[in-house]
């Protein structure tokens, strides 16, 4: 609402950034991503769940599943803070996030949340890995 | 453990000089580094409660190491929060682990408004986009930069 012009500006430099370096969503799904998948599946029964992998676009080998952004449409959200609902994800995928699972980047969303805007947001670029994205005025 | 409140403090002071002559941020923004030494719940318990706003970043907010770390900066820099302090989680695998544990939440960034977890760079972004974040701020006696932006907008 308020600056959200900036906002999103700010995001989408990120994700043409992003774009530019790795190629995210290569197509693979690897083991990881599909226990992640399952399960959410179990915990949440979604709607709608869109999941990518986003580490190529991270400081770590081509093909790792580090980094993942993920959204989860259920009505197991509704009346629900958004601190509960990503704390429903982090319980689902515990093993994981205590494991490889390095970042994972959440929108968890009731169905008429969705409906307004369906789709999965791009992560800001990674910093770690490149000094040359770093300097962020 | 007043030893590592000494180093804090003093890492404060430090950092508030450098980032004042830095210029590119108000002089308010204070970043802990390393000196959160030791990080215990009651440590942790204290460090939040210390300021009204703090976040565990990696990185600092002068040079952040991470994306997600740098969009909470952004984030508070768009509303004009400048007086808030920044733990750098890198500097400190204790405090990496320890603010984990504190708030039961497996990821970095954290931010903390009033002594409570507020949650990462998501739940942050989702509070700046439909106006919690101006509210939450009001709260605390601070008011959004991006109030006066908007005014300003309106009288044009």
């Amino acid at each position: 609402m308020l600056s959200g012009q900036l906002v999103r500006r700010l995001f989408s430099m990120s994700g043409r950034v992003c774009l530019s370096r790795g190629s995210s969503g290569s197509g693979i799904i690897g083991p990881i991503e599909a226990a992640i998948r399952t399960k959410l599946e179990q915990a949440l029964n979604p709607e709608v769940l869109e999941l990518r992998n986003e580490s190529s676009g991270h400081a770590v080998p081509p093909g790792s599943e580090t980094h993942f952004r993920v959204a989860v449409v259920s009505s197991r959200f509704e009346g629900l803070s958004p601190l509960q609902r990503h704390r429903l994800v982090h319980a689902a995928l515990s093993e994981e996030l205590a494991g490889p699972v390095h970042a994972l980047a959440i929108q968890a969303r009731t169905p008429a949340q969705w409906r307004e805007n369906p789709q999965l947001d791009t992560s800001p670029p990674c910093l770690g890995g490149s000094k040359k994205t770093r300097g962020t005025s | 453990m007043s030893g590592s409140l000494g180093r804090a403090a003093t890492a404060l002071l430090r950092w508030g000089r450098g980032v004042a002559s830095g210029g590119l941020r108000g002089p308010g923004v204070r970043a802990a580094g390393s000196g959160a030494g030791g990080a215990s719940a009651e440590r942790l318990d204290a460090l939040v409660k210390k300021d009204k706003v703090v976040v565990f970043l990696k990185g600092t907010p002068e040079q952040p190491q991470c994306g997600f770390s740098n969009a909470v900066v952004q984030i508070l820099r768009l509303h004009g929060v400048r007086d808030y302090a920044a733990y750098n989680v890198l500097d400190d695998p204790q405090l990496r682990q320890g603010v984990k544990d504190y708030s039961n939440w497996p990821t970095i960034p954290q931010v903390y408004l009033n002594g409570e977890f507020v949650g990462g760079c998501d739940i942050l972004l989702q509070m700046h986009q439909n106006g919690d974040l101006v509210e939450e701020l009001k709260k605390l006696g601070i008011r959004s930069a991006l109030l006066d932006e908007t005014e300003g907008q309106d009288s044009k």
